[in-house]
């Protein structure tokens, strides 16, 4: 790690570098025994592209929200253009000339584009604020249409409405959280060529991913942080994913092996299975077929919002379906079956939620292992709960899935969200179940984990179960599944075997377009 | 300069036991203040409210049979409010439990001990219609919850003052004792419709011993059952309920009407243990009361069992300090609710760290 400035002697005013547009010097944040961010060093050049990488809990949130005026730090300061500043506000930062673009969008779903644009501007005429937003998007291709209403865009076009808004503020600086997480790969491409004109222009980028791919087309320097410290820098076109994810991490991380099973039966299927949208923003599903067999993993990929938790809501059982052959579990017709009746058929469930979904934060490890565990008998008989079976198995699945406790039977929110994930993971498959559903199986969890949980799913499927796994990470689908579908709008796409299938294919599908052409070639 | 709510990770076990054990003391500082600026000293008042009751005889006795009620009701109450379910309605099942039960003793008012109708049934029979009467009468705002989406808190709390008016009705009218020279309350209850004391010619009757029962049992349900475990999770993540498998709304009937069947058999006990007769008024106050007894006994049976104590000594006491200090009733009423609000602060206090924060430059 290098501290360019600091130490060395001060050099002759001809070949002193332009001062920094933004410096970091010593930050540290502490939220009461956490220390989120220890001594940080950091430098942004202007016109300098430059990313932020680290897993979840590395301290990157922390440190872009003191960079933005949102946290104040608990000691250090920030240099803004070589002057030492005080950003004790969003106000006070934007004035200054720092945008940020946050992953999740802070929107209003019924008011339009420009009105959105105008919540956060000073006031000023619409038609004057409509006429600068349409010059704004022609010039970066934008495609804004001013008086769409948000409810009717799509992720990357709200994404659009985030980056407008803080373009509009003619930013030097600009942070962008987890830009691509909702993005198809055309969608991501298509922000990278905004971005690529935003530094043509001389604007400084402070880019969070981990999508390293994305860092490695986008960025020309990285500084990695892990437990809340730097611990390097490096040059991303230089690198490799695999590289920086180690430097991340600060271990290699096991290459996931793939089983040898040949596909046996079905074992689990969905057959022409619709449901009404549940609420006012939710997604109906429409007439959804898929089946697997033992020993077959299938992905389904798409962009959030498409009916993923209402798909997963229908194959668990939280809701019914309408008749009992749309849900079959080996064979056996399911769909009005509730989720204890279809996990007594053998069948297993992983939601996404890990917090208040999955487990509940303030119960024990034995008592959340209850919470899907008391239908299959070992954990309750006659009303009466066997705590000491309870505690005996949730121990079991602490071992054999190496679950980090700090106690024996801690409450699961002292529990990483690795740790916690790995522990609702290995709960499902320690009862060997016939059939896993598995929504985000991996999603806010750190790497190492990660690795862990992927190769506990591939080796269920290599015993002979039928995976199912919905995700929005197109590599983990990648990497684990024999067969790809694409949800999109509530429709499920046919699948087709990945190695048949390529990102671009997906890509279109997450975005609902060859459901289009389709739909066009049938006519 | 801000107020900061810090969650705690783990919170310590002690704090548990101390946050209730503060709030009290914290209360016990206000109302002592109210005493003062009553003119009174509030030594006195502390005197007279805390200590004497637990001097003599009688006052012991009063506290038990005090307490019988708060923390049957309160016990039941737990089951809706670990749920979630906010039952405030507990004084209106009280009532309808007091009456369905009196009902069957003034049904068999009259008939001799040992002819066909008359014997040692009715009052066994009295406390099973208790339970039924509270527990149906908790099940309406339950079953507009379940089936409407109405709030149980308003229908629950609404329908105490039908329950107090119907009684009031019923015993200035078709109950009222024909001999009573007009006065709006029935006839005195047969031997064989009265709880039996416990000590000869005392007013501690046999109720207390099925409250501590029921507290026994309802530490086991919460403890080591389905049922319990099926509230509690109903109650923390609601949604994790559903995954589980659990059904909220059969669990919402099935709170409603355990928390309604003990308030009536508080109720149908209080009537026929210690008021022997129907009356317009059977309850102090009992429902509503035992609400800061379920939350200073932290929603724990054991718990509620020392809360109830600690509830039922401001009401002796109350009664002690009218009479001692001619303080109004009020008084009492106040610190209960006084109570009430230090209880719900301290909880805050053990839940989250609470910090000020100020500006930090670098």
């Amino acid at each position: 790690m290098s501290r360019p400035d600091a130490a060395e002697p001060e050099p002759s005013p001809s070949v002193r570098l332009p001062a920094p547009l933004v410096a970091i010097r010593g930050l540290s944040k502490s939220f009461g025994p956490v220390r989120a961010n220890q001594d940080i060093d950091l430098d942004v050049r202007a016109g300098e592209n430059h990313a932020l990488l680290g897993e979840n809990g590395a301290g990157k949130s922390t440190l872009v929200k003191m960079l933005y005026g949102l946290l104040q730090p608990s000691a250090g300061e920030i240099l803004w253009q070589g002057r030492p500043v005080v950003l004790d506000t969003p106000e006070t930062a934007r004035s200054l000339g720092i945008g940020m673009v946050f992953q999740h969008f802070s929107l209003f779903e019924n008011l339009t584009v420009s009105e959105n644009i105008a919540l956060v501007l000073p006031p000023e005429r619409q038609s004057r604020l409509d006429a600068r937003i349409g010059g704004l998007s022609e010039r970066y291709g934008l495609k804004l249409a001013p008086a769409r209403p948000v409810w009717s865009l799509s992720a990357g076009e709200r994404q659009r409405i985030e980056i407008a808004r803080c373009l509009l503020q003619d930013p030097k600086l600009m942070i962008l959280d987890e830009p691509t997480s909702v993005l198809t790969p055309q969608e991501s491409e298509s922000l990278f060529r905004i971005l690529d004109q935003l530094k043509a222009e001389g604007r400084a980028l402070l880019y969070i991913s981990h999508r390293l791919d994305d860092v490695r087309r986008l960025c020309e320097r990285a500084t990695i942080l892990r437990g809340g410290k730097v611990v390097g820098t490096c040059d991303p076109r230089a690198e490799t994913a695999r590289s920086m994810a180690a430097q991340m991490v600060g271990a290699q991380i096991a290459e996931v092996s793939a089983r040898h099973a040949t596909p046996g039966a079905e074992r689990f299927a969905a057959v022409g299975l619709s449901l009404p949208a549940p609420g006012l923003h939710a997604t109906a599903l429409k007439g959804v077929d898929l089946a697997v067999r033992g020993g077959e993993v299938l992905g389904i990929a798409g962009v959030a919002g498409n009916g993923q938790d209402e798909l997963f809501a229908a194959l668990s059982g939280e809701r019914l379906a309408a008749a009992p052959g749309q849900i079959r579990i080996d064979g056996a017709p399911a769909g009005r079956d509730g989720v204890t009746a279809r996990r007594r058929r053998g069948a297993a469930f992983v939601p996404e939620e890990r917090n208040g979904h999955a487990a509940v934060p303030g119960f024990a490890l034995s008592d959340n292992l209850v919470l899907s565990r008391h239908a299959t008998g070992e954990v309750s008989r006659g009303g009466f709960l066997l705590g000491r079976a309870a505690r005996a198995i949730a121990r079991k699945v602490v071992e054999s899935f190496d679950v980090r406790v700090g106690a024996p039977d801690p409450a699961a929110r002292t529990l990483s969200g690795g740790n916690l994930q790995k522990f609702v993971v290995g709960r499902e498959i320690l009862r060997e179940p016939g059939v896993l559903v598995v929504n985000q199986p991996t999603w806010g969890v750190d790497a190492l984990a990660g690795a862990a949980i992927h190769q506990a799913i591939l080796d269920l499927a290599g015993r002979g179960s039928a995976v199912v796994i919905i995700s929005q990470d197109l590599d983990e689908l990648f990497r684990l599944c024999d067969r790809l579908c694409v949800i999109h709008a509530g429709s499920l796409s046919p699948a087709t075997p990945t190695a048949a299938t390529s990102r671009d294919d997906v890509g279109l599908r997450m975005a609902g377009t060859e459901v289009a052409s389709a739909t066009a070639h049938a006519h | 300069m801000h107020i900061e709510l810090q969650p705690r990770l783990d919170p310590p076990r002690w704090l548990g036991v101390a946050a209730p054990v503060a709030a009290f003391a914290v209360a016990l500082l206000i109302g002592g203040l109210i005493v003062a600026l009553l003119g009174k000293s509030p030594l006195d008042a502390f005197r007279v409210y805390f200590v004497d009751p637990l001097t003599q005889d009688w006052s012991l006795e009063a506290l038990a049979v005090k307490a019988s009620p708060l923390v049957l009701i309160a016990v039941g109450l737990c089951f809706c409010f670990r749920a979630n379910l906010w039952n405030i309605g507990a004084e209106g099942q009280f009532i309808a439990g007091g009456a369905l039960g009196g009902a069957l003793a003034l049904a068999t008012h009259g008939v001799p001990h040992d002819g066909p109708l008359g014997g040692s049934w009715i009052l066994p029979a009295m406390l099973a219609l208790g339970v039924v009467g509270g527990a149906l009468y908790a099940l309406i705002p339950a079953v507009l919850l379940v089936t409407l989406g109405v709030s149980e808190i308003l229908t629950s709390l609404m329908l105490v003052y039908v329950a107090r008016l119907a009684l009031d009705y019923l015993v200035r009218g078709p109950w009222r004792d024909p001999q009573g020279f007009n006065f709006p309350v029935s006839v005195n209850f047969d031997p064989d419709a009265t709880l039996p004391s416990l000590v000869e010619g005392a007013s501690l009757h046999a109720g207390v011993l099925v409250t501590l029962a029921v507290v026994v049992l309802a530490a086991v349900v919460f403890g080591r059952t389905m049922l319990g475990y099926e509230i509690r999770i109903v109650g923390a993540a609601p949604r994790a309920a559903r995954f589980a498998g659990f059904s909220e709304r059969k669990l919402a009937l099935a709170a409603f009407a355990l928390s309604g069947g003990l308030a009536g058999l508080a109720g149908i006990m209080e009537v026929s243990g210690q008021i022997g007769q129907l009356q317009p008024s059977i309850s102090p106050g009992y429902g509503f009361t035992a609400i800061i007894v379920a939350f200073l006994g932290r929603l724990q049976p054991v718990g509620i069992l020392v809360a109830g104590l600690v509830l039922a000594l401001t009401y002796v006491g109350g009664e002690g300090a009218q009479i001692a200090l001619k303080l109004p009733l009020d008084v009492t009423t106040a610190f209960q609710g006084i109570l009430l609000i230090c209880v719900l602060g301290a909880d805050v206090v053990t839940r989250y760290r609470v910090r000020l924060v100020g500006r930090v430059l670098a």
